[in-house]
């Protein structure tokens, strides 16, 4: 049966599983899985440009013996003369087995995987979701933690437009024990919506401060963000804040010896480079991290849709 | 004020007074060739003042819309001229075609074919919410 992949949820944390146990095995047998998709398409089509995603997972089909098709800018497409969404979905299910998609309106993967024959695989969505990030943090968490339960997870920065934050807060809300530190300016709290309709649904624990330093020493996982300027109303409000959330080996001094950061990238400053030689940072991890899950991905709803 | 009953059709009661006309709008009364009544600020002992639509024809009519609008409506079924059924409204778990996500950055702004579609994510503070781009309604 056709599935597609639009939003985390879509998925059980029992398929969340499945997903990364295929990973670490690609990981640890990455021949084993090197022509499992040999003679199928994979087709990228980008609306909108993002270099790194679509060659991610370009990589991950090519890895899998597969090939690819696709284009990275809207304006070279039907689009342009006026073609919707379904249609375009339509036709590209003429030519290929399964379909990434990145577009600048928020739903416009869903409409595709109505009106596709082949499963769809949500590339980010405007501000929306962006499922294959969050099936990477959770990649990530999973190998630099041994678990996802039992965590304390710190999100930092500019937590009201993050989407990858609200979709990685949705995803552990499954597991048991995470405890959710929200470190932001007051300008930029995660929106409510997130904690009614998500975390107090699932009983799920979470304090709210701007202190990044004060709470460094419990967390075990610290996801960073941008503070993008053109968020703030005011510029003194923005300069006054942002060195605040701007990582530092300084404000490393008091945190967990085994503590993961996290980035989804890319990163302008709100890390310092000095970190990157830090053991503790996992965000070009996150990055291959990426890429094995896309492949897990893609493999599961080519053997779902009976491609394979 | 004297309005005649009907013999065939619907009454809907215990409408919210100030949403008989909203009701009336989205149900796409104005439509209709038959005998409608829209009654407002009618005094009610429950609810102090309520609106009340009759539709003297036995029409489809989609109550999801009337649940939406007003769970607390009663809505009653007549057929030769008595009461056949009570039927009390539900807040629907899903809106198709009723209201239209006002996100510039959702794709039904785009594109026109696509049916707006809503879906209850919160019964307690009726809270409908986009199925494309999850924005609530309002």
């Amino acid at each position: 049966m056709k599935r597609s992949l639009i939003d985390i949820l879509d998925f059980s944390v029992e398929e969340i599983d499945e997903l990364l146990n295929t990973a670490m095995d690609m990981i640890a047998a990455p021949d084993k899985y090197s022509e499992k998709c040999k003679g199928k398409k994979l087709a990228t089509l980008f609306f909108e440009p993002s270099t790194r995603t679509r060659l991610s997972f370009e990589a991950a089909m090519i890895e899998l013996g597969g090939s690819v098709i696709g284009f990275s800018d809207a304006a070279n497409t039907s689009s342009s003369k006026g073609e919707s969404v379904s249609d375009t979905a339509k036709v590209i299910s003429c030519y290929a087995d399964i379909i990434a998609m990145r577009h600048p309106k928020e739903g416009a993967p869903l409409v595709a995987a109505n009106a596709a024959s082949i499963p769809v695989i949500n590339a980010g969505d405007g501000g929306h979701n962006h499922p294959t990030q969050t099936l990477a943090d959770l990649l990530t968490i999973s190998r630099e933690k041994g678990r996802l339960q039992d965590l304390t997870v710190g999100f930092c920065g500019d937590l009201k437009f993050g989407r990858t934050v609200h979709s990685l807060i949705a995803a552990l809300s499954r597991y048991t024990g995470i405890k959710v530190v929200l470190i932001s300016p007051n300008e930029l709290k995660l929106p409510s919506y997130v904690k009614t309709d998500i975390m107090d649904k699932n009983n799920m624990q979470y304090v709210q401060t701007t202190d990044l330093e004060a709470v460094m020493p419990e967390l075990d996982v610290l996801y960073m963000t941008r503070v993008q300027k053109e968020r703030f109303f005011n510029e003194e409000d923005y300069l006054r804040l942002k060195d605040s959330y701007i990582l530092t080996p300084q404000k490393l001094n008091n945190a967990k010896s085994d503590l993961c950061i996290m980035h989804p990238l890319p990163r302008v400053n709100e890390i310092s480079v000095a970190i990157d030689d830090d053991p503790r940072a996992c965000y070009f991890k996150q990055v291959y991290n990426a890429k094995i899950m896309r492949k897990a991905l893609i493999l599961k709803l080519l053997k779902e849709a009976g491609t394979i | 004020m004297n309005i005649d009953s009907i013999q065939n059709g619907f009454v809907i009661d215990h409408i919210p007074a100030g949403k008989g006309m909203t009701l009336y709008d989205l149900l796409g009364l104005d439509e209709l060739d038959c005998s409608i009544a829209l009654i407002k600020n009618v005094g009610s002992e429950k609810m102090g003042k309520k609106d009340i639509i009759k539709i003297d024809a036995a029409i489809d009519i989609n109550f999801d819309i009337i649940g939406f609008i007003a769970p607390e409506v009663t809505v009653n079924i007549i057929e030769d001229g008595k009461i056949v059924e009570k039927k009390s409204m539900e807040l629907p778990l899903t809106l198709t075609g009723v209201i239209r996500c006002k996100n510039p950055r959702c794709i039904t702004t785009t594109e026109q074919e696509i049916i707006h579609k809503f879906k209850l994510t919160d019964k307690e503070n009726r809270v409908y919410r986009c199925i494309y781009c999850e924005t609530k309604a309002n």
